[in-house]
């Protein structure tokens, strides 16, 4: 079942925590959503909530982060980071996380998932 | 009795040390090391000492009486000697040599075969031979039994006398002092310290000592010791008078134990020693002497540095290296009853041609002295007494032939009054001594840096610099930092790539700009975004300073997932709780509580080490539900997920134990309560033991108090973990009111000035001056500082909140607490099997096994995905 395009909304924009994460189910897929907010703008990243090295789902506790110009989320378990736009992990080239499109539409958090 | 210890293993070289002082112990030390970086060719080595106990620091005897055991001034433990393959036998006296079948008896009767045989049986303290000189209460000072007997004659003492005012003579006199007897110095030379202190030195040194309380009579010539009318002794003196005494203990210098060697046809000097050439071998191939025992030159070595340099060339002759012991610099700089004593190389101007300067300050009791050559190029030797703060420039001048400034006497005219400045570290040669007792030079520093180190901490780890007597420390510290300019590393103290600024800078711009958040602070002073570094650096910072609720939505992004969670998060991401159980004392409906919870919740649970209980296996989602019943039952968090105050860990004190001396779970639990939630560069742990035998194990902690009979001894900056430390005495006898008083200052000062991460122990160990910095800092307030830094706590205990009292009650701060915004489901892959009666996580294949056996049961109700 191809669920390309389609977006689904997962939460409301005040559920997010701004500059924080929360975690959203969704077909049994968990996904972390984090919300950074500077002073003159506002993104929202959805990113696999499996940490892939420490084996558990927690990537929405962890802290954001920015390693030169790239918006990193670091693992709360052994502090691994991976960029939020890649879901590349800049310790160990080797993993990635899944990264999910993910827009805000009146207020609402909507999400596509992906195969 | 020969028996196993004797057999030769294999083809490996045998060497029997006779004695376990200090120098025979480093030789030890030397061969251990040897058989560590050179595995094939091991050395077999056998420690024979006549003492009850292995090596002990017998520089430091004297702390004995303030304080320190056994223990504690041990060198080595039989563990590490077990370790490393030395076997060992104590009241072990050598009493004969077979020279020719190369092997030593015990008075026991055992026999050791050696290859080599090493003599460092030390020396013995020299007792004039005075009638009466063998009474009970007559003793000498050399070894921790002569100590004890020291003390236990004290006890029914009310006034002593020292004969002997050398060095080692008024060690004593003080410990006589502190032991709260009358004192007396008899000296049978015109002055104090004749050896090391020129005329005028002397006298100065002499009325400082006297204005301690301590009298001082000098070119007295005791005859006899007799029956006491007012005390139980009376010593008679030459010219006439008497002195009446209830015990005399005899410093009057050292002789060599040569006994063995003489007994055994080894060559002994004319006045005694066992001649050594600069191998430190004896006159018979094969056996080797070191220490005191050891003559070389016609001159016995009794200073502990001199006696290491022989255990190095004896070490490195019987391994085929060329080191050799060409002598020794004599120089000691030492602290007398807290008067300050320097002596350098010639003190007295014997050399042809010498001349002196003199310094003195009479109303200071400052006497300075420098000898120069008869071109006033060279140093020749010095005399400091109260003021020693020239003796390592002057001592580099002296022993690197360093050509004096155009006015030598700038060397020791007070700052102000044309000074010179202090010698700077690049005008040593790279040969220049550094540090005497681990022989380490500039060189050796340089070529520490070249291997990788890069700060004082690695240098002094690496190279043992420093980590002696101490007195070079200030001296290492220059080194240190002139190399590290020197090859252009501006010693970068940025904690991240989002600040340029040191944790200690990050402090002072939060406070003096009135920061109060994150993002005002990155604005101000950063970069980026921030990282998982400078995030809950600003957070403790914040904390420490303003002490706001730390969930509070500005702070609630910088924390590290145990501080944002409130919790300590596990392999699994699921938590632990550990509510405060302050000194741990807990009531039964407590202990009922928590195990209540325990078993609502199926949570695993275990004592920890500081005395509280956690409960493993908490979900994200149950924490909340968890703690309002804990905060309910009358709980607290226990800061356990923060860099915080964890515990203070008691004993049972005076109210229960026989022996206890205070109360100090009363002390533990008010200490706790005093500062738990303080936020600080690391955690922070103390102790409080209610008497002298340490039960609650202070002296591990960040901060240790032990009761005393007449208040509380303070220890500071120990810790456990990976580099385990003991805490140094701070302050001894404290009330109460000064106990909090102290620890106050300390802990503001390190959550002031420590860097991220740093424990108290490393905190202080890079604070120039260390101990005695920290300790003017803190009871002589040096910089000033001492009422704003207790404000600054008593402003961090006024604004104590419970977190989680906090959290459970806003709705905002519970909202967190949940694993998914849009389902109240848990997460799966949380599995827990049983083990031993509880729960534990699940492994990976544990937990494959147990999702095949679900898929099928529960795929239908899975897929229906609950959407907002």
């Amino acid at each position: 079942m191809s669920t390309q395009d389609k977006w689904i909304t997962v939460c409301s924009d005040t559920d997010l925590v701004t500059n924080s994460g929360v975690c959203a189910l969704l077909n049994e897929q968990q996904i972390a959503l984090f919300k950074i907010k500077s002073a003159n703008s506002e993104q929202v990243f959805a990113v696999s909530n499996w940490d892939p090295i420490g084996k558990a789902n927690v990537l929405y506790r962890g802290l954001l982060g920015s390693v030169e110009k790239v918006n990193v989320i670091i693992s709360p378990l052994y502090k691994q980071r991976y960029c939020l736009v890649s879901g590349l992990c800049l310790d160990d080239e080797a993993i990635k996380l899944v990264v999910y499109p993910v827009r805000i539409e009146q207020n609402q958090v909507q999400l596509q998932l992906v195969d | 009795m020969s028996n196993l210890i004797n057999v030769h293993s294999g083809n490996n070289m045998r060497i029997v040390v006779v004695g376990n002082g200090m120098v025979g112990h480093h030789f030890v030390d030397q061969l251990i090391q040897e058989n560590i970086a050179d595995t094939n060719t091991q050395l077999d080595i056998v420690v024979l000492s006549a003492e009850p106990r292995l090596a002990y620091d017998r520089v430091h005897l004297s702390e004995y009486f303030s304080g320190k055991t056994a223990d504690e001034l041990a060198l080595t433990t039989p563990e590490y000697y077990h370790e490393h393959n030395v076997k060992f036998a104590l009241n072990a006296k050598v009493v004969n040599i077979d020279k020719l079948a190369k092997s030593v008896t015990t008075e026991a009767g055992e026999v050791f075969a050696y290859d080599k045989l090493v003599l460092s049986t030390g020396s013995f303290p020299f007792v004039p031979p005075i009638p009466g000189n063998d009474q009970p209460h007559c003793l000498v000072y050399r070894t921790i039994e002569d100590l004890e007997n020291i003390s236990a004659s004290s006890a029914v003492s009310k006034v002593g006398v020292v004969v002997g005012g050398g060095l080692l003579g008024l060690e004593a006199a003080n410990a006589l002092k502190e032991a709260g007897l009358q004192t007396h110095v008899v000296e049978f030379a015109p002055q104090l310290m004749a050896v090391q202190v020129d005329n005028g030195g002397g006298r100065v040194l002499r009325s400082k000592i006297e204005s301690l309380g301590v009298q001082v009579h000098t070119q007295k010539a005791t005859q006899s010791i007799e029956a006491g009318e007012t005390c139980r002794y009376k010593m008679c003196f030459a010219d006439g008078e008497v002195l009446e005494t209830d015990m005399i203990l005899f410093s009057a210098g050292i002789r060599p134990q040569d006994a063995l060697a003489r007994e055994f046809d080894i060559a002994i000097g004319e006045r005694g020693g066992i001649v050594v050439n600069d191998q430190c071998l004896t006159s018979e191939p094969d056996i080797y002497a070191i220490g005191e025992c050891a003559l070389w030159n016609n001159f016995i070595f009794g200073l502990v540095a001199p006696g290491y340099t022989m255990a190095r060339a004896a070490a490195s002759h019987i391994i085929g290296g060329d080191v050799a012991f060409q002598g020794a610099d004599m120089s000691t700089k030492l602290k007398l009853m807290g008067v300050e004593v320097g002596s350098i190389g010639d003190a007295h101007a014997r050399t042809d041609g010498a001349l002196c300067y003199t310094y003195e300050n009479q109303p200071l009791e400052v006497y300075k002295k420098i000898v120069v050559d008869s071109q006033q190029k060279k140093l020749l030797g010095a005399v400091l007494i109260g003021d020693t703060s020239d003796y390592d420039t002057l001592l580099q001048y002296a022993l690197n032939d360093i050509e004096l400034p155009e006015h030598p006497e700038s060397l020791i005219l007070p700052a102000g009054e044309g000074a010179a400045p202090g010698l700077g570290a690049d005008a040593l040669p790279d040969t220049a001594t550094i540090c005497s007792c681990h022989n380490v030079s500039k060189g050796d520093i340089i070529q520490a840096f070249d291997t990788g180190s890069c700060n004082l901490a690695d240098i002094k780890a690496c190279t043992k610099a420093s980590s002696g007597c101490g007195g070079c420390t200030a001296l290492l510290k220059t080194v240190v930092d002139s190399e590290l300019t020197k090859r252009g590393v501006e010693v970068k103290k940025d904690i991240c790539e989002h600040f340029a600024y040191s944790r200690q800078e990050m402090f002072h711009l939060v406070k003096v700009g009135g920061i109060k958040t994150f993002d005002e602070l990155l604005e101000k002073h950063g970069k980026g975004l921030g990282c998982e570094i400078c995030k809950p650096v600003s957070a403790s910072i914040l904390a420490s300073v303003w002490n706001d609720f730390i969930l509070k939505p500005d702070h609630v992004s910088l924390q590290d997932t145990n501080d944002t969670y409130l919790g300590n998060m596990q392999k699994d991401g699921t938590y632990s709780v550990i509510p405060r159980i302050a000194g741990g004392e807990i009531t039964p409906e407590k202990l009922i509580v928590l195990g209540q919870v325990a078993k609502d919740y199926k949570l695993y649970t275990k004592i920890t080490g500081g005395q509280r209980i956690d409960l493993f296996g908490a979900r994200v989602e149950q924490l909340p539900a968890i703690w309002q019943t804990l905060i309910e039952a009358g709980f607290e968090t226990g800061h356990a997920y923060a860099k915080a105050l964890r515990t203070v860990k008691s004993c049972v004190g005076s109210t229960w134990c026989r022996y206890g001396v205070q109360d100090s779970v009363g002390q533990a639990i008010d200490l706790e309560n005093r500062y738990k939630g303080l936020r600080a560069p690391h955690k922070i742990k103390f102790a409080v033991s209610g008497c002298t035998r340490e039960c609650a194990e202070a002296q591990s902690k960040d901060i240790g108090v032990i009761a005393t009979e007449n208040g509380w001894n303070l220890y500071v900056c120990g810790n456990g973990g990976m580099k385990p430390r003991h805490g140094d005495l701070f302050a001894t006898d404290l009330d109460t009111e000064t106990l909090v008083k102290y620890i106050d200052r300390v802990l503001m000062f390190y959550v002031r000035t420590g860097d991220r991460l740093q424990r108290t122990s490393v905190w202080m160990e890079n604070l120039e001056g260390g101990l005695a910095y920290l300790q003017q800092v803190v009871i002589e307030d040096s910089l000033g500082l001492g009422e704003e830094l207790e404000a600054q706590m008593q402003n961090v205990v006024d604004t104590y909140q419970c977190e989680w009292k906090t959290a459970i009650e806003s709705e905002q701060s519970r909202k967190r607490f949940r694993q998914f915004v849009n389902s109240d489901k848990s997460d799966l892959n949380i599995v827990f099997v049983e083990e031993r009666e509880q729960i534990r996580p699940a492994t990976e294949s544990e937990k494959q096994q147990f999702s095949q056996a679900q898929v099928s049961e529960e795929k239908d109700t899975e897929l229906a995905t609950e959407l907002v």
